[in-house]
């Protein structure tokens, strides 16, 4: 099973904020769309940082002035891509190892969705889910 | 109008498509007492069970046990089954629209992705999923017909559909006649010429899609002896590396079994089952008849995505293999339903968590719905479909709740059936079926069988004296 059985089922949405865009509007998407992080991308729609809710209270934390900021002050420029291809388990793997809660996915460039931890989470959940029920029947079912 | 959902006026789904996504999602429906729901399930065949009977093979009988679950789905008095009326012909979205509440698609993964080389439409080269409809008696392949006078076959892909395809072009006639595959398929496969089967997989063997039972059963063929060659089974670093990171025993096990099969000595079986390992076909090429002979494969390495996930890209090395048939295994997709948005990046019907989308305004479709695999994709098993199709019911309910649902102009039962009667008299219906399915067994008791298929829509017509 790979990322895009995800991505399949999640309508083409990725939410992105432009680098210059002040903080505050940033909040108002993460609010709006009710999500933790957005992708900041620049003109030609290729992903350049992401802005989660962490980066903003970790600047809160020592920053009064974090609203007038841009998304560029404070995003996190070294962002892990994932491509549609790469497989459940891994992508799981690294990012539990790494500390990643959110995963832009680009394919040939281009950013085509983000996939959450939630949704690794649940994902994987249902595949065992699935497997422990076809074998349940395999067995109780003769 | 009475709120739906009630005694009075019960929540009207319509499910397109029998098969496991379509019975998991109408016993979430139909299990839980706050909603008065009322399931009818389409499907185009007059049978029901989708790939269960037409997709699992024949050889794997116990996977098909699940079918004893539907059947007790079936059998809740407010669920019925209208067997050979298809969706966008017999009836419209207009017609369920204006009968329904809610309209949920099932209908799967139909067609097979391409392999986009040159020499793909070659006469000899198939669809694996042809092959499978063909030999599982499914009524529009009875005529489908491959060339088994050659030496050689080849499988691109090594996930269970391709696995299925070459156990069933190696089994011998005495295995295959214990089973219910179709008479004819049983006939063409026991004058089988072929001697040489292979299985193409063009990553490694850790990342390889078949399961360890799979494999094994492979390596336990009466007549086919299974060959792998040394190199291809010794895992690179990077595959080295990512098992011992992710400490996953069914992967190493999977490894050790093949690494098994690599030192093994033929013993003199009539066929050869041969796991080819991180080569891609890049052509097919054909004699002047336009009849595929060979195929030239590069040979790939692995290289780690920036998640860690291992890819293959293709190296200068390559090489030439005959081949007079040629089967793709290498993913399925969805056929976009007439009026159904349809998300082409990823063969699926466009929807969020199941609820079918607009595809200008990304907004949920009022009253339509997809779950299992025309929702998500090709992934996963049998019942991978059952915690989807919950998804997929929750947001259901969740609309109705905020009244969010069609407003039928002739929200009742009877009439939907009426409707189904004018357009097709002969419809299934699950006593139907169930007639059917004890005459399939009894048939099959006679020859030792577990059953014996009825093939073609005519020949079950009879058998109920329509």
């Amino acid at each position: 099973m790979n990322i895009a059985s995800i991505l399949a089922k999640k309508g083409d949405k990725a939410y992105t904020v432009r680098p210059d865009q002040p903080i505050r509007e940033a909040l108002g998407l993460l609010a709006k769309h009710n999500v933790g992080a957005l992708i900041a991308v620049d003109e030609a729609g290729h992903p350049v940082g992401i802005l989660s809710e962490r980066d903003v209270v970790r600047e809160a934390a020592k920053n009064e002035r974090v609203f007038g900021m841009k998304v560029t002050d404070i995003m996190t420029r070294d962002v892990i891509t994932g491509s549609p291809h790469d497989d459940l388990m891994t992508v799981a793997h690294t990012m539990t190892e790494r500390r990643i809660r959110h995963l832009p996915v680009v394919d040939k460039g281009r950013l085509i969705g983000i996939v959450s931890i939630g949704d690794i989470v649940k994902t994987q959940r249902d595949k065992y889910q699935g497997e422990l029920d076809t074998l349940q029947a395999q067995v109780l079912g003769e | 109008m009475a709120q739906a959902g009630t005694q009075a006026q019960p929540l009207r789904v319509a499910i397109i498509g029998a098969g496991p996504t379509g019975y998991y999602a109408a016993d979430h429906l139909l299990r839980q007492d706050r909603v008065t729901v009322e399931v009818d399930m389409f499907d185009r065949l007059p049978t029901p069970y989708g790939l269960v009977r037409l997709g699992v093979a024949p050889d794997h009988q116990k996977i098909k046990s699940v079918t004893a679950a539907f059947d007790k789905v079936a059998a809740h008095p407010r669920f019925r089954f209208f067997g050979g009326v298809e969706f966008g012909k017999d009836l419209t979205l207009a017609d369920l629209r204006a009968h329904y509440h809610q309209i949920l698609y099932c209908t799967g993964a139909q067609t097979d992705r391409r392999m986009g080389i040159p020499g793909e439409d070659l006469r000899g080269s198939h669809p694996a999923t042809e092959f499978v409809a063909w030999y599982n008696g499914h009524p529009d392949y009875t005529d489908a017909e491959f060339d088994l006078s050659v030496e050689r076959a080849v499988v691109v892909g090594v996930g269970n559909v391709a696995v299925d395809v070459a156990r069933i072009l190696c089994r011998t006639r005495e295995e295959l006649a214990a089973t219910d595959i179709a008479d004819y398929a049983l006939e063409a496969l026991s004058r089988s010429r072929i001697r040489e089967v292979y299985l193409l997989g063009r990553r490694g063997p850790a990342q390889a899609a078949f399961t360890n039972p799979e494999i094994k059963e492979l390596g336990e063929l009466a007549g086919a002896d299974i060959k792998v060659r040394p190199e291809e089974v010794e895992l690179d670093p990077l595959s080295r590396a990512a098992v011992a990171k992710s400490q996953d025993r069914a992967t190493t096990k999977k490894v050790e079994i093949l690494q098994g099969y690599a030192i093994r000595r033929p013993t003199g079986k009539p066929r050869t089952l041969i796991v080819r390992f991180l080569v891609s076909p890049v052509e097919l090429i054909g004699d002047a008849s336009g009849r595929v002979v060979k195929m030239r494969l590069v040979r790939n390495e692995l290289f780690a995505t920036p998640t860690g996930a291992l890819q293959p890209r293709p190296t200068s090395q390559s090489e030439e293999l005959p081949a007079g048939l040629v089967f793709r295994s290498v993913g399925y997709r969805g056929v976009p339903l007439p009026g159904v948005p349809f998300n082409e990046s990823w063969g699926v019907i466009l929807n969020d968590k199941g609820r079918v989308l607009d595809p200008d305004t990304k907004q949920p479709v009022p009253g339509e719905y997809a779950a299992g695999w025309i929702k998500r994709g090709p992934t996963g098993v049998i019942g991978t479909n059952k915690p989807d199709a919950a998804e997929t019911v929750q947001c259901m309910f969740e609309d109705l709740a905020q009244g969010a649902v069609l407003q039928p102009r002739h929200p009742d039962a009877a009439s939907a059936e009426a409707l189904v009667r004018q357009r097709r008299p002969h419809y299934v219906s699950y006593t139907d079926w169930l007639r059917l399915d004890q005459l399939e067994v009894a048939r099959g008791r006679a020859q030792g069988r577990p059953r014996v298929k009825f093939i073609q829509v005519e020949e079950m017509l009879a058998a109920l004296r329509r």
